[in-house]
């Protein structure tokens, strides 16, 4: 890597550090990060005391590894609705317009997002382990899970935030999200569900975040209650892994494509769209 | 002066066509290092797509275009840390405060650097330039129009430019500010900073820049200093005086010939004695009123020949 590359790597890494930290000082974003939590501190609450079909354990201590899954799948969202407004408003052109400055904005976005989506899960975690029983944390599982979990959902991310020139119909993006937390046993196991919403969650990566998340936090007995009676760590790999490399390969012909036909007219014409809408 | 001495923009026959409408029927000009550009015309004339092809945002459909000695359309990252570009913003990176958007955003011109330039500017000193010291440790968000508008002006600056892309830089600035955005144009300028911009404020062109281009029908119609324009188009100049306290006023070509009569038939009797030239704003409607009229004949030749 050369020396202007190189300074533009640093200077993404502080610009999503310099993000990240602006987030906590904004009532918006604190917002964002403590009203989920409220509610799935809530829901497990109220679940604690049911149990997992077919053993004695928590229902409730179940859900909150499949919840920090899910909310690493969610990292999907927020870098898709970041990089739509962030279109619209042209921060995307000033990148444009500094050497290496799109390298820089990408870097920046991925390590706000992974921040937000760590600092939403430590918020999940630390008021449940008060709270529930049977949570034994292997972290080494955590870790992979979560990284190998990103990797897989931030370029689709990215390839869906590309997409949409309008940030407001980016968040149609959040109902085949809702659908697939459904089926993908976050809530409930999935086994529950009939067999073909069950073959449907297993082609996308919340039901295996989910699942990953379970094999790092509950005890071995409980992947009994699990598809093939297995945490299936291969299958994991494999199909995160799978996302990753679709992703990884499709995100950036498609962001290259999105970023060449930015221009200070095109914004100005999405400008003009969106204040005609306010007033 | 830039290193090879050439001209800093080149542009010859610049063509652009969008599906069957030609919006640039062939754009000619250059710029010398240093020098201070000013890109008029009615809107729709082409004056935002020229710029964008020039900033490497826009592809051309035909001609030969060369920024800095580089054709924008294959310009790399160093080329692109060797311009400047000031975009009209909205509401971007709203949560920034001032000095540390200026400080992170100058991080990436750093190792373009030159003996001759330090990349980026100081942050201090750039906020000062751009009159935003007091400001400096506040929110984008809360910046007035104005305030932003400056702040467009020092993110287009931060890399230490040899070339400046300005389009309307001064929309809705107070009579203060655009007197303050002026002085920082001489001084960028000074420096052999070459400047191109585009404004509908006349007065403003004339102040600030060396050379005037009117762009009207996609193609450049003048080229010249404000005086030369003014030359080339014997625009009227009105004459203004009193005699026994009335007032009179009269318009003329040759303000000297009208004078000078006019002291010979009335000699001591006049008083306040007023000659105003035609200002860059009557050259400037002048051209372009001809040109259009002189399309519309081209109009009427052509349907006369399809007619017959």
């Amino acid at each position: 890597m050369n020396s202007t590359t190189m300074a533009a790597v640093r200077a993404g890494l502080v610009r999503g550090r310099t993000e990240l930290r602006q987030t906590l000082t904004t009532g918006q974003d604190l917002w964002n990060y403590f009203l989920p939590t409220v509610i799935f501190l809530v829901v497990m609450f109220f679940m604690r005391g049911a149990t997992v079909p077919g053993t004695n354990f928590s229902l409730g201590s179940r859900t909150l590894p499949s919840v920090l899954g899910m909310s690493v799948a969610f990292g999907l969202v927020t870098l898709a609705m970041g990089l739509a407004v962030e279109r619209e408003d042209g921060t995307l052109l000033r990148a444009k317009a500094i050497p290496n400055g799109m390298l820089g904005y990408l870097i920046g976005k991925i390590v706000l997002v992974s921040g937000m989506v760590a600092i939403s899960m430590v918020l999940i975690l630390v008021p449940s382990l008060f709270m529930l029983d049977g949570i034994s944390i292997n972290w080494f599982t955590l870790l992979w899970v979560m990284v190998l979990g990103l990797v897989a959902v931030l370029p689709i991310g990215a390839v869906v935030g590309s997409m949409f020139s309008n940030p407001r119909n980016a968040g149609v993006v959040m109902l085949p999200m809702m659908g697939l937390v459904a089926v993908s046993g976050i809530f409930y196991p999935i086994s529950s569900m009939p067999e073909w919403a069950q073959g449907i969650a297993q082609l996308f990566p919340i039901y295996w975040l989910g699942l990953g998340m379970r094999s790092a936090m509950l005890p071995d007995s409980l992947s009994a209650a699990e598809i093939g009676e297995s945490w299936r760590h291969l299958e994991t790999i494999g199909v995160l892994g799978a996302w990753a490399a679709v992703g990884l390969l499709v995100a950036p012909m498609v962001m290259r494509r999105m970023a060449r036909r930015e221009s200070g007219s095109n914004m100005e014409q999405r400008r003009e769209r969106a204040l005609q809408r306010v007033t | 002066m830039s290193v090879d001495g050439k001209n800093v923009l080149d542009i010859r026959d610049l063509r652009m066509r969008y599906g069957t409408k030609d919006v640039l029927t062939g754009v000619n000009f250059v710029a010398r290092p240093g020098e201070v550009i000013a890109l008029l015309g009615p809107n729709g004339a082409g004056k935002t797509t020229t710029i964008e092809i020039l900033e490497g945002f826009r592809m051309r459909s035909a001609g030969e275009v060369s920024v800095l000695g580089v054709d924008p359309a294959h310009g790399d990252e160093n080329w692109r840390a060797r311009l400047g570009v000031v975009l009209q913003s909205w509401r971007d990176h709203g949560k920034w405060k001032v000095r540390e958007l200026l400080g992170h955003l100058g991080l990436y011109y750093a190792p373009y650097s030159t003996d001759r330039i330090t990349r980026p500017w100081d942050v201090d000193e750039l906020v000062a330039a751009v009159g935003l010291t007091e400001h400096a440790d506040k929110r984008i968000s809360r910046l007035s129009g104005g305030q932003r508008r400056r702040l467009d002006v020092a993110i287009g600056i931060v890399g230490r430019p040899e070339l400046l892309f300005l389009d309307e830089p001064t929309a809705g600035f107070d009579p203060e500010a655009r007197r303050e955005f002026h002085d920082l144009v001489h001084a960028l300028s000074d420096a052999d900073t070459t400047i191109l911009l585009t404004t509908h404020d006349l007065d403003e062109a004339e102040k600030l820049a060396d050379r005037i281009l009117i762009l009207a029908g996609g193609t450049i119609i003048a080229d010249g200093s404000a005086d030369e324009l003014a030359l080339r188009m014997s625009t009227e100049a009105e004459v203004r005086w009193t005699i026994d306290g009335q007032r009179f006023v009269h318009s003329t070509t040759d303000a000297t010939t009208f004078v000078r009569q006019l002291f010979r038939d009335h000699d001591e009797q006049i008083a306040d004695l007023e000659v105003r030239r035609a200002s860059l704003e009557d050259t400037y409607m002048a051209m372009v009123r001809q040109f259009e009229s002189g399309e519309q004949e081209e109009a009427v030749r052509e349907f006369e020949v399809v007619a017959r």
